[in-house]
């Protein structure tokens, strides 16, 4: 099927049906899942899908259907039905397709494998075998598994609108992931996972590097202990620092900006962190694991810095947000096929520092290393921060003992300006990415 | 009267589109409200989805590599939605998600496949696919099957079919919701409202010669108010619904959820900072049944403890919390947001003591691990949709109330946390750690609720903190009907309750070290 004619197609009925504009955003795919537990196949999956959504104005009012059902007379139904739900809603002359000075060449930004569809099932079990395998072998406290899996995929996006833009782009995946459990004398558990995830089969990480990291995170943290509630610096690994940097996303969110529903309203141009702090959001990275070459309403991205050397650069807007708030779209809107654009981030990360992680924990005395945290505890509209966390503890600049069942809390805005430390370890191992970081100091809640 | 979807034994038609003239012909229609069938944006549901012979026929399909067990999963999921905000209805919508999901079962092991195209072609490939579990050789054998039609029993509680009444009349609800909240406070800067209702046919055929069908119907209203003062701002929220009909909501009224957001958002206003550590803890009634949703539920899900990987693995019989503690999971209460007359596998749905006077008694249970268990299913087999295979899940999960009277609980405590309103959760299995978050909090002293502290997580150890439960009220309550519980990445919609609590010692997350009295 020709799925950019298809959706021109809908487009021109949905103009003919009396809308003003209208666009489709249209994607389709396949996944496969190949899960193994304790030596043996556990789960074969594999399926393609497809959907579409169709978003109408007319007269300055917007209505929205999305379908799976891809037959001639379901389209005719839903074009007429979106049309009669644009009428229930109320004119808002904000509403409205992007309007592009000129027309652009969607770039290829190296996301789709074609060696991938070539890998056989007989591979991925062998692979989520022996991820398991080399787990469970690491420790002779590795006693169970959650499984290993090989998941993959692909996915094609498909956008029209009726100011003639059309354009597609396609994009592979690959994701292994690890998940062992380990056991100590008392038979108390701990569980963990480690994973590589990448658009290409052949950089993926090591099978049996991705189940040693998963076991040594599980075995590190037995016989977690509470320590005592105290005030102290915290360290943040690699994939918690992530969590953070992706809090910050959500507080640059134009419409929430608008809104005044969030702690980074009123701070544009402002100091909110040391120089050390520079957060870009790149769509446009080459094999970026979150890259896109034009956003979910078809307007072209581009690499921006959010905050850089600790200044907040800009807020990110969608075509409606930025027309109210009076500016131009940052080609941030993203959406899936069930859902009107919202604002989001693509490749997010927090710049990478000059601190080794080893440095970094050398420089606490008495400190929490994160590298768990539980839950949801951000507050967006004032930025109070409190979620549970695991990890270890520092104690004179080494790595001491486990520790789990505690809390971290803080204000984001105090977090932000107490990043003291920033590690050179930045990988691009997901869609936000953080080097190590430490923050100076945060409320540590135990015993 | 909605007990009339699927009234008919399944006829030969293949998944019969909609049409209006079919819906209308089943509802004896209120006149109160603007129920309009004429409306353009109007479409009623199918009065029927895949015939008895087609999936005999995947079921045959599925089996032909010899699988121990298929079953035929078809879903047709209607949304309708409406949104307002800045005082303008923002956006109107309508989405239809519709599938098949085909699993066969041999041993331990799944194959899944599904698909969105319901020509006959496809289903027979995502069929074939899913056999393959069984090995890679046809057995050259098409087994027969011959399904018998049931209806589960319907858990709506419905006498006004949401999906019937008109947009305008759903738009007032937010109209009147919206000016409630802005005429409330001065301060209110911002009210977002929307109002949802999703509408879920299935249908499960197995290779057990059962054909179950059941309609899974939400409704779901929704109340945000932001507030700013002096700098401070902070937002508030309410809503909810259930397996109910819009009428509903004259009873939960707009204005009343609207009143409730703003009271939340402006007592939070200049709040004192939360304390950190432990301390005596009384949680209110209601969405506080996050705690056992999070402390015991998930690890009472059958699969985790077949694969003796959650820390209530091997423990039945075994005491687990306070005596105080007696702990269900019913997804027969009709109307309750995680009710479902079958499960996604088609057993129909029951009531399961999960924990009696602290003792555990039973898993939820699916097929599979019931199966490999040699224990009984418990109905509680459920997935986010055709896409997903399905896992043991929670419907409505609550604690049976006590004796003690709530101002009894919060008057014994001299110094300690009272939670009232209550965010998100989430739970590690293996090591029992668990967090749920207060949005709305208070302090209180000698024995009186005192001054209002910022939101904080709470966290615990599932077991540690269910035998600390000392005290608990009357007034049990379930939630308001807003709750969705996420496992491996599905979603799928359930309920809590809870009687008003103590627990004489859980770890708070604030930020106020000094209040928590405990450094040393």
């Amino acid at each position: 099927m020709d799925y950019e004619k298809f959706a021109m197609q809908i487009v021109d009925k949905a103009l003919r049906a009396g809308a003003d504009e209208a666009d489709v955003y249209l994607s389709h795919g396949r996944e496969s899942e190949v899960t193994i537990r304790m030596g043996e196949i556990e789960v074969l999956k594999s399926a393609g899908s497809r959907g579409l959504g169709l978003r109408v104005f007319a007269g300055d009012r917007l209505g929205f259907v999305y379908t799976t059902d891809f037959t001639d007379a379901a389209i005719d139904e839903f074009v007429r039905r979106t049309l009669a739900l644009s009428a229930e809603t109320t004119v808002d002359e904000f509403n409205g397709l992007p309007k592009l000075e000129k027309s652009f060449t969607v770039p290829n930004l190296d996301l789709f494998d074609t060696k991938l569809a070539g890998i056989g099932t007989d591979w991925k079990i062998a692979t989520a075998k022996k991820m398991e395998k080399t787990a469970m072998a690491f420790d002779k406290r590795i006693t169970n598994s959650n499984g290993a899996g090989v998941y993959d995929g692909d996915g094609t996006t498909v956008l029209a609108n009726s100011n003639g833009l059309v354009g597609s782009y396609s994009s592979t995946y690959c994701y292994l992931l690890c998940q062992p459990v380990a056991e100590d004398a008392e038979g108390k558990m701990q569980t963990n996972y480690w994973y590589t995830f990448r658009h290409f089969y052949d950089e993926l990480d090591d099978p049996e590097q991705v189940a040693r990291i998963a076991a040594q995170r599980c075995v590190q943290q037995l016989g977690a202990v509470k320590e005592k509630t105290r005030k102290c610096p915290v360290v943040f690994d690699p994939v918690v620092a992530a969590q953070l940097v992706g809090a910050i996303a959500g507080a640059v969110d134009g419409d929430a900006v608008f809104k005044r529903s969030t702690y980074l309203v009123d701070k544009l141009g402002e100091k909110i962190a040391g120089a050390n702090v520079t957060i870009i959001d790149d769509p446009v990275q080459t094999r970026g694991l979150s890259s896109q070459p034009f956003d979910d309403e078809g307007v072209p991205t581009y690499k921006k810095a959010i905050i850089e050397k600790g200044v907040l650069k800009t807020y990110l807007y969608d075509t409606y947000t930025a027309k109210k708030a009076g500016t131009t779209t940052t080609g941030s809107a993203q959406r899936g096929f069930t859902s009107t654009p919202n604002i989001g981030t693509f490749n997010l990360y927090l710049e990478a520092g000059r601190h080794s992680r080893e440095d970094i924990i050398k420089s606490v005395r008495d400190g929490f290393y994160v590298t768990q945290m539980l839950g949801f505890g951000l507050n967006l509209a004032n930025g109070d921060y409190s979620r549970g966390a695991s990890g270890l503890w520092i104690k004179d600049g080494e790595l001491a003992y486990p520790v789990e069942e505690m809390t971290v809390a803080s204000n984001m805005l105090d977090i932000l300006n107490g990043i003291e430390m920033v590690g050179a370890d930045l990988e691009f191992r997901d869609g936000t990415n953080s080097p190590t970081i430490k923050v100076a100091e945060m409320t540590v809640s135990g015993t | 009267m909605l007990e009339s979807f699927f009234s008919r034994s399944i006829s030969r038609r293949k998944f019969l589109k909609s049409t209006a003239a079919t819906g209308a012909g089943l509802l004896a229609v209120p006149t109160i409200l603007d129920v309009v069938f004429s409306d353009p944006a109007y479409a009623a549901l199918p009065t029927e989805l895949l015939d008895a012979e087609t999936l005999e026929k995947l079921l045959s399909i599925a089996m032909s590599r010899g699988g121990d067990y298929a079953e035929v999963f078809v879903e047709y999921n209607v949304s309708n939605g409406v949104s307002m905000e800045e005082n303008k209805i923002r956006q109107a919508e309508y989405g239809i998600d519709q599938g098949v999901g085909i699993r066969v079962l041999k041993g331990e092991q799944t194959g899944y496949a599904y698909s969105d195209e319901l020509d006959f072609g496809k289903m027979k490939e995502a069929a074939e696919v899913a056999s393959y579990i069984a090995g890679t050789a046809a057995t050259g054998t098409h087994p027969t099957y011959n399904v018998s039609p049931r209806k589960a029993a319907s858990m709506l509680k419905v006498q006004l079919d949401a999906n019937e009444v008109a947009i305008r009349e759903k738009s007032a609800l937010l109209h009147r919701a919206n000016e409630t909240a802005r005429a409330a406070d001065s301060r209110v800067t911002q009210v977002n409202t929307s109002f949802y209702d999703n509408h879920r046919l299935i249908q499960v055929a197995t290779t057990e010669d059962v054909l179950t069908s059941d309609r899974q119907s939400m409704v779901r209203l929704n109340v945000t108010a932001v507030v700013e003062e002096n700098g401070d701002r902070q937002s508030g929220y309410s809503g909810g619904g259930g397996r109910v009909g819009f009428e509903h909501f004259k009873n939960y009224t707009p204005e009343d959820c609207a009143k409730e957001a703003v009271r939340m958002a402006t007592t939070l206003l200049g709040a004192a900072e939360a304390p950190a550590g432990p301390q005596m803890a009384v949680l209110g009634n209601g969405w506080a049944g996050i705690l056992l949703h999070e402390a015991i539920g998930h690890g009472l899900e059958a699969d985790f403890n077949r694969k003796g990987t959650s820390l209530y693995s091997g423990r039945i019989g075994e005491k687990v919390a306070s005596e105080h503690c007696t702990v269900i999971d019913e997804g027969t209460i009709p109307g309750g947001r995680g009710s479902i007359g079958c499960d996604d596998e088609g057993q129909p749905s029951q009531k399961n003591i999960l924990i009696e006077n602290g003792i555990l008694r039973r898993y939820m249970n699916d097929k599979l691990n019931s199966t490999l268990m040699g224990m009984e299913r418990t109905g509680s087999g459920r997935r986010q949709s055709f896409r997903h295979y399905p896992m043991p899940r929670m419907t409505n999960t609550y604690m049976l109330a006590g004796e003690y009277d709530p101002q009894e609980i919060i008057a014994s405590v001299e110094k300690g946390f009272y939670a009232k309103s209550f965010g998100g959760g989430q739970v590690d299995i293996s090591n029992g750690n668990f967090v749920f978050q207060v949005t709305e909090g208070y302090l209180i002293e000698n024995g009186q609720v005192s001054r209002p502290v910022k939101g904080a997580n709470l966290i615990g150890v599932g077991p540690k903190v269910l035998e600390k439960v000392d005290m608990v009220a009357t007034d049990l309550v379930l939630d308001s009907g807003r709750g969705s519980c996420g496992k491996n990445g599905q979603f799928v919609p359930v309920g809590v309750g809870l009687p008003t609590c103590r627990i004489s010692e859980i770890t708070v997350g604030g930020t106020d070290v000094q209040g928590s009295g405990s450094m040393g």
